[in-house]
């Protein structure tokens, strides 16, 4: 067992597996829908500018779906999910120790290299998944469990891509 | 039946449902150890296949679960969210993110637990993440034409293949559990630290388990229409309650809603549509309805548009009826009384219409002189011109009610048309 000090170990990987997958399917018995992280992102984004710019908003007509005019793009279930995502991270990491201010990265790899790397794979990451009509969890995962044949083309385009450029930045890894 | 009707839920208990369901996603994403960028990125030198190992595991469990609950009818699929392909926008968009992974060692989902649980980098991936999606809507009207171009709407691997879901989920299990086997050697041959293998017969059960229920699912089949209709006390009261059956002046009402798509499809055989039909009605054979195509060009129509069948009484639209909604169609209406009862509110001119003595439900009441289509003012009742159309031979009684350009008389109805979006809910994507 691990010291008191110490993080707990992960869970096994396909026991970690199992539970999401419980969890998909109960989002889609009681929703109808699956889980996602880029809608709420995009939400809070057009939320944000709606306060700077509210006429860019109402022209844009991708902002315009989520904030243009009267709507308020904040009371959304992908905004709540959001914030659900957001305190089941903490609260897991607060119970098994691993809530604590600091940066993850490659051997080798200063700090703010490694910040700067975080940003810009942030905005690639964001900007194909708009792109792909949804991440990982929501285009990948979801419409992977309901079998759509879009999900799984873009599921494996993503390992496709992330495999081909792997080698090429191994520097930055291991 | 699931999944439910949470739209109805004020505002607080509908906001707590997605926060428990997000609060099970983050705290798995944690557990399994998401939140740490070095755990992800491994996955691409081989040297960890966590996220390969979760990943699939969740999509073969959750599939599992869901055709299950789909076979033994307390999941309704018809009202389940499926991302709709966009074939080449989604795979240009799964190369984009995976430089966007390999490069930023998160994807959006992972990066808001890695920040919740204070991981710097983490913090930095979401404010890209923000950045990207502001990126995105700014530009997208520029590719706007590729963007929503090969949409294949609603379309599953079972539909691809040609097989039955059961059998495809069989096939994605047997598929996942090749690739943990794999996965595990590989790690085997590249990990700088190979676990050790006492968990190694609990995963062989557990790989067994999800392949005897995926077994177990394919056994059990998913509903014929059929059981769907006799399962669904919802979908019979909709007739009983004859929701389902709109006044044709309902019809003429929406006609001339623009914001709105209005078809008429008429399920008669071709001679009877030929002496009279609604104007702009489509003549479709029932049977031809059920192909594959047509149905899924029935079901990926937008949320804004709405389907009336019509045949001569009501009989025949309804059996349609039942049958295209217990395969998943929406907004599909039968016009109330048939074309018989059309004819009754908007009479086409005596001297081309004659009312038969007797007629079955299903038989046509009135005996057209030739075939008139929709040339008659009758087939177009919205439109003013109508009135205008003329008519072979002059008969000043039956012109009397609408001379000049007055309309038909008002019917009086109840609206029976709500318009349903699909799906409430697109899961995380919408």
């Amino acid at each position: 067992m691990a010291t008191p000090k110490e993080p707990r170990p992960y869970i096994d990987p396909y026991l970690a597996g199992a539970l999401l997958g419980v969890v998909l399917f109960l989002s889609f018995f009681i929703t109808g829908g699956g889980l996602g992280a880029s809608a709420g992102l995009s939400r809070i984004q057009t939320g944000i500018l709606d306060w700077f710019a509210p006429i860019h908003v109402d022209r844009v007509a991708y902002f315009a779906e989520m904030a243009g005019g009267v709507r308020n793009p904040w009371l959304h279930y992908a905004i709540y999910m959001i914030a659900g995502t957001l305190v089941g991270g903490f609260a897991s990491g607060l119970w098994n120790r691993r809530v604590k201010v600091e940066t993850r990265k490659g051997p080798g790899m200063s700090t703010g290299v490694r910040w700067a790397l975080a940003f810009a794979g942030g905005i690639i990451m964001a900007y194909g998944a708009r792109f792909a009509r949804g991440c990982t969890s929501g285009q990948a995962l979801s419409g992977g469990a309901v079998l759509s044949v879009g999900s799984w083309a873009f599921m494996f385009s993503i390992f496709a891509s992330g495999y081909a450029l792997a080698w090429f930045v191994r520097r930055l890894w291991i | 039946m699931a999944p439910f009707d949470i739209a109805h839920l004020s505002g607080l208990p509908y906001a707590l449902v997605f926060g428990a369901i997000g609060f099970g996603f983050g705290a798995v994403l944690e557990m399994a150890g998401f939140g740490d960028t070095r755990k992800l990125a491994a996955q691409f030198y081989l040297r960890d296949m966590t996220v390969l190992k979760t990943m699939f595991t969740a999509i073969a469990v959750a599939a599992v679960l869901i055709a299950f609950a789909a076979g033994i009818g307390v999941l309704d699929m018809s009202r389940v969210y499926v991302n709709p392909t966009y074939l080449w926008p989604g795979i240009v968009g799964g190369l984009i993110m995976g430089v966007g992974f390999v490069i930023g060692g998160f994807c959006p989902g992972t990066s808001l637990v890695a920040a919740a649980t204070l991981k710097v980098d983490g913090i930095f991936f979401v404010l890209g993440g923000l950045t990207g999606v502001w990126l995105f809507g700014e530009s997208v009207s520029s590719f706007e034409t590729f963007w929503i171009s090969s949409n294949m709407g609603r379309f599953t691997l079972p539909d691809w293949l040609g097989l039955s879901t059961g059998t495809t989920v069989l096939l994605v299990v047997l598929m996942a559990v090749l690739m943990f086997w794999g996965a595990e050697k590989i790690e085997a041959r590249f990990s700088p630290a190979p676990a050790a293998a006492p968990r190694r017969r609990r995963h062989l059960a557990g790989a067994a388990v999800l392949a005897g229920a995926a077994v177990v699912v394919a056994a059990v089949g998913q509903l014929t229409p059929e059981q769907r209709w006799q399962r669904s006390a919802k979908l019979q009261a909709m007739v009983t309650d004859r929701e389902i059956f709109v006044h044709p002046a309902e019809v003429v009402a929406l006609r001339t809603d623009t914001s709105l798509q209005v078809d008429v499809l008429d399920l008669r055989s071709e001679h009877d549509f030929n002496l009279f039909h609604v104007g702009g009605a489509r003549r479709v054979d029932p049977d031809a309805l059920e192909t594959p195509e047509e149905l899924k060009r029935l079901r990926d129509r937008p949320p804004s548009s709405v389907v009336f069948l019509v045949s001569n009484g009501e009989d025949r639209a309804l059996t349609t009826w039942r049958q295209l909604v217990t395969l998943g169609v929406g907004n599909l209406y039968v016009v109330e009384g048939g074309v018989n009862r059309w004819l009754e509110l908007y009479p086409a001119p005596a001297c081309v219409a004659e009312r038969a003595t007797t007629a079955a439900p299903e038989e046509p009441r009135w005996r057209l002189a030739y075939a008139t289509g929709a040339s008659l003012p009758s087939a177009w009742p919205e439109l003013a011109s109508s009135r205008e159309f003329r008519v072979p031979c002059e008969d000043p009684v039956s012109h009397a009610p609408g001379e000049h350009g007055e309309r038909w008389p008002a019917h009086a109805y109840a609206k029976r048309v709500k318009l349903q979006t699909k799906a409430a809910v697109k899961g995380g994507c919408g």
